[in-house]
């Protein structure tokens, strides 16, 4: 990588993306045939495979590189222009604030695996405490819902402080188990707590703000909103801010501490460093995202129960993560909207979803081990230059 | 004179291998000290403990009037005791400056405060450290300071080293402990390596240095003296000269007559 060749801010690769993907989701969520959407997908494919062929995806993830700030607030409003579209479409529109959360909670996961290198197989099970606890807030007391949401962050911080102590006390592989026994514990807790609805599960209230609920259209004039609109907003803040916090955590010292520890926590000892409090202090980051996510998702849904937050729910979430390319905040929301939006639309699929991830994550590890989006090297302030 | 680092009787057992058996070593401030012995005679395991990767099975390190002992790495690292490894452990997907200031770890705000919310203290914080990177990396290799944002896994052997001795030296050790510099390098490249130590060395005064080295012409040139390691004794300490003529010394790297 030559000096010379870097272009100074080549914005329009990712403006280009950016419109075209905008265009293609609206297309993709709209249509209803079958057929239709089959060749859609198709041609998604075919457009990534283009890309990949002639490498052009280094192009896009070094103009998404030198030009977050603009693309960013670009980004936000594809966003605003596809909610805007799908208004009145409770589908289509539950469908992007999943998208939405999901990016959340893989953000935080993203901390786990891509900077702490704790291999997290648990992620849903933390989702699902923070689901529990809007559950449990929202039916047995009247604290306000803004607090629900911090409580599910908490709470799953919490609860991840359980889940941390052993996984210090292991490595690789066997963390990774540690982290798979907890999310299989998990999902019979549930079942066998009655407290909690046992296996039929429990109703979660609909987020209210003072005399604001989300659980109604929204009528503004002669325009009528779908009531998913309402959660729509609060997710999309909550979004970008979960995604300036991994920007802002990443180029910062702690970023390369957990970069440190993670390549070789030998040497990163050898260098003053405390492997055990940056590693508990990632995890209980990543878990307060997953946590406040979840807690916001179970609002949305309206019910939680244990089948929703089992072992396959937390491969998911990694294969979002392997898809995306493990550490790049833009890889993961691309990879969410990918590995959410198109096994609901393919309804042919039905239960042969999981077959399709699988498919997914094993050609992205043949062809493209790095995820579709890799990570690039940090750059701790942009804009600066020597 | 009071040692800057005084070791007696140490002693580290892997089961039944006594890698090192009641050493005594004594370091004075500001000399270079080179760590010679044939493979598997505790040189490695030497640095191992004193810099708190394997507990010691007994006796007593004091590192500047202070037991350090049974201390962890992370307390000997602020204590002022740096290290390079003998097989590169640079993070070889971070850049350059990213693997200097891993070693700067313990100048740096830690706080997480800090880090998130105060971004324009934190870039304060950056620029000094990248200011003090480059002219720490200027002095082994100018050319490396226009890469000192890439990745160190497109670096050739000798800049992975300068690199990790900057990564060693950023925080101004007292002691700087070198395990094998010149491994996978050649004979040029070594004694280039050796030069900027130097000079690094002759920059600020206050650094000792224990090296651990198989190019005799390496420890020949730099070193005060020598301590000649076998099967975890010390058999021979002195200029290297006097060292190297020794009975025992020879016996131990040629076998006995």
């Amino acid at each position: 990588m030559a000096g010379k060749s870097k272009s100074p801010a080549a914005l329009w690769p990712g403006l280009a993306a950016l419109a075209a993907a905008t265009v293609y989701l609206i297309a993709l969520l709209a249509a209803e045939r079958q057929a239709l959407i089959i060749s859609l997908i198709g041609v998604g494919v075919a457009a990534v495979t283009f890309v990949a062929w002639f490498r052009l995806f280094d192009a896009l993830s070094h103009s998404f590189v030198e030009n977050e700030d603009p693309l960013g607030a670009c980004a936000i409003l594809a966003v605003v222009a596809i909610a805007a579209y799908f208004r009145d479409d409770h589908f289509a529109m539950l469908l992007i604030v999943t998208v939405l959360l999901y990016s959340v909670a893989t953000l935080g996961l993203n901390i786990h695996f891509g900077y702490a290198g704790v291999l997290n197989f648990a992620g849903a099970s933390f989702f699902g405490v923070g689901a529990y606890t809007s559950a449990v807030l929202g039916t047995y007391t009247a604290v306000p819902h803004l607090i629900v949401l911090a409580a599910g962050g908490v709470a799953a911080a919490l609860v991840g402080l359980l889940l941390i102590l052993p996984v210090l006390r292991t490595r690789g592989h066997y963390a990774a188990v540690v982290t798979i026994a907890f999310a299989l514990l998990f999902k019979t807790f549930l079942e066998v707590n009655d407290v909690l609805g046992g296996p039929q599960g429990m109703q979660v209230k609909g987020m209210k703000l003072l005399n604001w609920s989300f659980n109604d259209n929204v009528e503004i004039g002669p325009i009528s909103l779908s009531f998913y609109m309402n959660y729509f907003v609060v997710s999309l803040a909550l979004l970008i801010a979960a995604f300036i916090l991994v920007r802002r955590l990443e180029r910062s010292w702690i970023g390369l501490n957990l970069d440190a520890l993670r390549l070789d926590n030998v040497a990163a000892s050898c260098f003053g460093l405390d492997v055990a409090r940056w590693k508990i202090t990632a995890f209980l980051i990543g878990n307060v995202l997953i946590g406040v996510a979840g807690a916001l998702y179970g609002m949305v849904g309206g019910f939680v129960a244990p089948n929703n937050y089992t072992f396959a729910d937390s491969l998911v979430f990694v294969s979002i993560l392997l898809l995306g390319g493990i550490g790049n905040p833009w890889g993961v929301v691309v990879a969410t909207i990918i590995v959410v939006i198109i096994p609901e639309k393919l309804q042919t699929l039905q239960e042969y979803r999981f077959l399709l991830y699988a498919l997914m994550v094993t050609a992205i590890l043949l062809f493209r081990p790095q995820g579709l989006m890799p990570r690039p090297v940090r750059r701790y302030f942009p804009e600066w230059r020597p | 004179m009071s040692g800057l680092l005084e070791v007696r009787g140490l002693t580290k057992r892997f089961g039944g291998v006594v890698a090192i058996d009641g050493l005594d070593v004594a370091i004075t401030p500001n000399e270079i000290v080179g760590l010679i012995g044939p493979n598997g005679s505790g040189k490695t395991t030497f640095f191992n403990v004193i810099t708190g990767l394997h507990a010691a099975d007994a006796g007593r390190v004091t590192f500047a009037d202070v037991d350090i002992t049974s201390a962890t790495a992370r307390t000997i690292y602020r204590a002022g005791i740096s290290r390079t490894f003998q097989h590169s452990r640079l993070s070889l997907p971070l850049s350059l400056f990213d693997n200097i200031m891993i070693g700067n770890h313990t100048r740096l705000n830690q706080g997480l405060w800090f880090n998130l919310m105060r971004r324009a203290a934190l870039r304060r914080e950056f620029e000094d450290g990248y200011r003090a990177a480059r002219a720490l990396v200027e002095v082994f290799e100018p050319a490396l300071v226009a890469r000192m944002f890439e990745p160190v896994a497109g670096l050739p052997m000798i800049d992975r080293r300068r690199i990790e001795i900057c990564r060693a030296l950023i925080s101004a050790p007292s002691l700087l402990l070198l395990d094998e510099p010149s491994a996978g390098m050649t004979h040029e490249e070594t004694t280039e390596l050796m030069d900027d130590i130097l000079l690094v060395r002759d920059r600020h005064k206050d650094l000792t240095i224990i090296i651990i080295e198989h190019e005799m012409g390496v420890i020949e040139r730099i070193t005060n003296r020598c301590i000649v390691l076998n099967f975890g004794r010390k058999i021979a300490e002195g200029p290297y000269r006097e060292v190297a003529s020794a009975r025992e010394v020879q016996e131990a790297y040629l076998g006995a007559a």
